[in-house]
């Protein structure tokens, strides 16, 4: 029998190198480092300084840490590199099928008015705000020939409601229509306000989901949201627990916004939403669009004030969640989904290149076609930056490749635009062209300065501090990306 | 605790055969002789009367078992009662020269496994089959031939080594058979990985396209010098990885095997996470508790670790795991050692020839579901065993 060799005798005979990685420094004496598929390394500085200087050997613990989270490989070497390029590949694999999401706007008008409405909706004109069976039939016929095995078609507004037929006719055109082998999606985006028994049937026979807006305790919802008689809050809540017995519980989701008057009340903003048994919450800022600008509403809380509230939040659920129910914060699912996991990820808002088009396209009330949500609300404050066509002269391809869409999306990519290239936070966050170009003229914009940016961070650092320091909280967080 | 006797030499060799090794498929009396290599099993005088009459030409009796004159059949073999678990369709290689024979099949069991060569290019500290230098390519070709004798419906048949992909092209080729002679039977194949590296070699594996092969490939840390050291090859962490990746790029079933030791345990809840963020489209991870046999044995001191020291480590690699949705297993760790939420994916993974309890297993209510203990070596045994009473 041949004689084994000591450990000594395995140790790399080629020198190593430092693979791609950024950092960046959270507390004092602790850094993030960073590879670019987001295995990220809690380090000290002197740690840092030796991964960098590559001041690493066998054994000392570090060479290790370093090697398993391809912070480091020895040259000549493949498959610490293969294993990145796999793992970029799929964390980018949203891009082979490009636009899931089609947005119909079957409406401007709205029975609410919201002094944040962010789609600066109309009160009257039927003939002028509603969209029509023609642009209808057009927009389906686009969002039809999309690549995607599976087409998920919205129905926003204003309150698409005030336009029932319109949607039945797309829904019934759309499962006619539809090229066999894809599937279909559907949900209507509603303040609840007109739902009756003919909309829950047709939501029924249909698999429709719904989706409305929930913000709070009484007081505050109809503070945030008004309409005649006073009641969004009494019609949106029985509105929710008609749609969760007759549709099912999982198919009634809710979102709030963050008013200012939302600011010292998030326990009770999340207690409505348990009370109604809704299956998690998404605590979201106010954007800069639409009357949210307009009324001044926008400005009211600055990002330091919102992330405390989300903190607070935050803290508030996973003490829910440790008291055995489960019930995730949203926006932190998404971001754990990119911390935890190379999932290719469906959230236009947190992709690069940016989701604008190849994550949505939104066909408006009046056929002109916009790359994303908050674009077609940019276009209503008189800014067409994100308009790429018209639903009377352009096909699918036609507006995919437009040079506009092009040129935007080229633009966006995070890993190669300034500050995003060199931030440790990079692989889990995403680029939003309309955010920056809304509030800095510009759609790469200058991220020192720009609130989306803070908040990222932020809500980024946070999750990352829970994870490792707190196994309660991280077995809850992690529970959230594993259901 | 003794392994069931797989290989032995016959007591005598009496007929008129010709000499050289042989394949042969045992055959109860009654059934009707349908090949030149069947063989009819005697248990006693009115099973040879019952030969005659089916046309045997060869038996095996089962040492004392008959006084009668059997010199009429070609070939009788008279071996050990120790053998006589052999059942109809088993099959055994038998040199009449020297009277030695060796169970290859055995049609009632699950745990059938062919070595494809002894020759390897690792050098596992913990390798329970010694690799060694010798040109053993015949025994490709004896495989080739046993398959013939093997029944359809056999559930699964594993090849292992050594490294069965030194055999290179000869195994694609026996792979290929399998296929077309049984392609009900699963196959699953022990290998160090390295050979898929090559495109050309996961090419020709999945040109295959049979319809259930697994490749049963072992990493044993996420750190080059860490696996290179464990199995004495530098520059394996790095071939095997990209191995995997070779086959699973082609849509082929890989289960990644790790052992369980005192070099390997340190990191298993790193190696786990490693798994589960590189490696999470992998069919399978098997995460395995020592057989102390072969090396395992010349290597003890760097090698023992008491389970019980790492079941906390185990339990939250096994978790990791599962939350990336990667299917685990628990394989060769007795229940009682193991925390109680990793009990589920812990599986009755040793072969039934080498499969024992312990007496104090006898008290236990979890024991029928419960793995044992290898009875193959020096098997060492954990502070942790006792009875389960609570179940």
């Amino acid at each position: 029998m041949a004689g084994f060799r000591d450990a000594a005798a395995y140790n790399p005979t080629a020198g190593l190198q430092l693979l791609p990685i950024r950092f960046e420094q959270l507390q004092p004496n602790r850094y993030l480092v960073n590879n670019f598929v987001g295995d990220g390394l809690l380090l000290t500085r002197q740690e840092l300084d030796r991964v960098v200087g590559l001041d690493l050997s066998p054994g000392d613990g570090l060479y290790e840490r370093a090697f398993e989270k391809l912070l480091v490989s020895v040259k000549g070497q493949q498959s610490q590199l293969q294993l990145l390029a796999m793992r970029l590949r799929s964390r980018m694999a949203f891009l082979q099928q490009p636009t899931a999401l089609h947005i119909f706007v079957v409406t401007l008008r709205c029975e609410h008015s919201c002094p944040y409405c962010q789609v600066s909706r109309r009160c009257v004109d039927r003939e002028r705000y509603d969209m029509s069976s023609d642009t209808a039939i057009r927009a389906l016929r686009v969002a039809l020939s999309a690549p995607p095995p599976t087409i998920k078609i919205e129905f926003q507004g204003g309150e698409p409601l005030l336009n029932f037929p319109l949607i039945r006719q797309i829904v019934e055109t759309a499962r006619r229509d539809v090229p066999s082998g894809k599937m279909l999606e559907f949900v209507i985006a509603t303040n609840l306000a007109l739902l009756d028994d003919d909309v829950l049937d047709f939501c029924r026979e249909n698999s429709v989901l719904l989706s409305t807006s929930l913000d709070g305790p009484a007081d505050l919802h109809n503070r945030n949201r008004p309409r005649p008689g006073s009641n969004s809050h009494q019609l949106a809540t029985e509105g929710i627990r008609r749609a969760q017995s007759a549709l099912g519980r999982d198919r009634i989701g809710a979102f709030m916004t963050t008013t200012e008057a939302s600011l010292e009340r998030v326990e009770g903003i999340i207690d409505e939403y348990l009370k109604l048994d809704l299956d998690g919450i998404f605590l979201r800022p106010l954007s800069p669009y639409g009357f949210a600008i307009k009324t001044k509403q926008f400005n009211k809380y600055g990002g330091r004030e919102w992330l405390k509230f989300y903190e607070r939040g935050l803290r508030y659920i996973l003490d829910i969640n440790k008291n055995g129910r489960h019930f995730p914060e949203f926006y932190a699912t998404l971001l754990l989904k990119r911390i935890l996991t190379d999932v290719p990820i469906g959230y236009v808002d947190l992709r690069s290149p940016a989701g604008i088009g190849l994550g949505a396209l939104v066909y408006n009330y009046d056929g002109k076609v916009f790359a994303s949500d908050e674009g077609r609300m940019l276009a209503e404050m008189g800014d067409r930056t994100f308009e790429l066509g018209d639903l009377a002269t352009d096909d699918y391809r036609s507006l995919i490749l437009s040079d506009k869409l092009i040129e935007l999306v080229g633009g966006s990519l995070s890993q190669c635009s300034p500050e995003c290239a060199s931030c440790a936070f990079e692989p889990y966050c995403g680029s939003d062209p309309v955010y920056h170009h809304a509030t800095q003229g510009d759609p790469v914009g200058i991220k020192p300065l720009s609130e989306f940016c803070a908040r990222q961070k932020s809500v980024l650092r946070l999750l990352i501090e829970l994870l490792d320091d707190s196994p309660e909280d991280a077995a809850v967080l992690r529970g959230w990306v594993s259901r | 605790m003794r392994p069931l006797p797989l290989s032995g030499t016959a007591k005598a060799i009496t007929g008129t055969i010709e000499p050289g090794r042989r394949l042969l498929r045992l055959r109860a009396a009654e059934t009707g002789a349908v090949d030149e290599a069947d063989i009819a099993l005697i248990r006693h005088d009115g099973d040879l009367a019952m030969a005659r009459v089916r046309g045997f030409t060869k038996a095996v009796l089962f040492d004392d078992s008959s006084t009668t004159d059997v010199t009429d059949f070609a070939l009788v073999a008279h071996i050990d009662p120790r053998f006589d678990y052999l059942a109809d369709g088993d099959v055994m290689a038998l040199d009449p020269g020297s009277g030695r024979f060796r169970v290859l099949y055995r049609r009632g069991s699950k745990n059938n496994t062919f070595l494809v060569t002894e020759r390897c290019n690792h050098y596992c500290l913990m390798c329970s089959q010694p690799p060694r230098k010798v040109n053993d390519g015949w025994i490709v070709d004896e495989i080739t031939a046993c398959i013939d004798l093997i029944d359809p419906a056999t559930q699964s048949i594993g090849f292992t080594g050594g490294e069965p992909l030194l055999e290179g092209r000869r195994f694609l080729s026996l792979l290929t058979k399998m296929r077309e002679r049984l392609p009900e039977t699963s196959v699953h194949v022990l290998t160090n990985g390295r050979a898929f590296a090559d495109d050309t070699v996961a090419t020709a594996w999945a040109e295959i396209h049979h319809p259930d092969l697994w490749a049963g490939i072992p990493i044993y840390a996420a750190v080059d010098h860490i696996h290179d050291y464990v199995v004495q090859a530098q520059g394996a962490f790095d071939e095997t990885v990209l191995g995997i990746l070779r086959l699973k790029d082609k849509g082929q079933r890989v289960e990644v095997r790790c052992v369980l030791h005192a070099i390997t345990a340190p990191r298993l809840k790193e190696t786990c996470e490693w798994f589960a963020r590189n490696l999470p489209f992998v069919d399978h991870v098997a995460l395995m508790g020592l057989e102390n046999t072969g090396f395992a044995l010349a290597n003890q001191e760097s090698l023992w670790i008491d389970p019980v020291d790492y079941a906390d480590d185990l339990a939250s690699g096994v978790q990791t795991l599962r939350a990336a949705g990667v299917n685990v297993s628990v394989y060769n760790l007795p229940l009682c050692v193991l925390d109680r939420s990793v009990w589920d994916v812990a599986v009755q993974s040793i072969s039934d020839w080498k499969n024992a309890y312990l007496p104090v297993c006898e008290g236990c209510s979890v024991r029928d579901r419960c793995s044992g203990f290898f009875s193959t070596g020096r098997p060492r045994i954990s502070r942790g065993i006792r009875p389960i009473s609570d179940q």
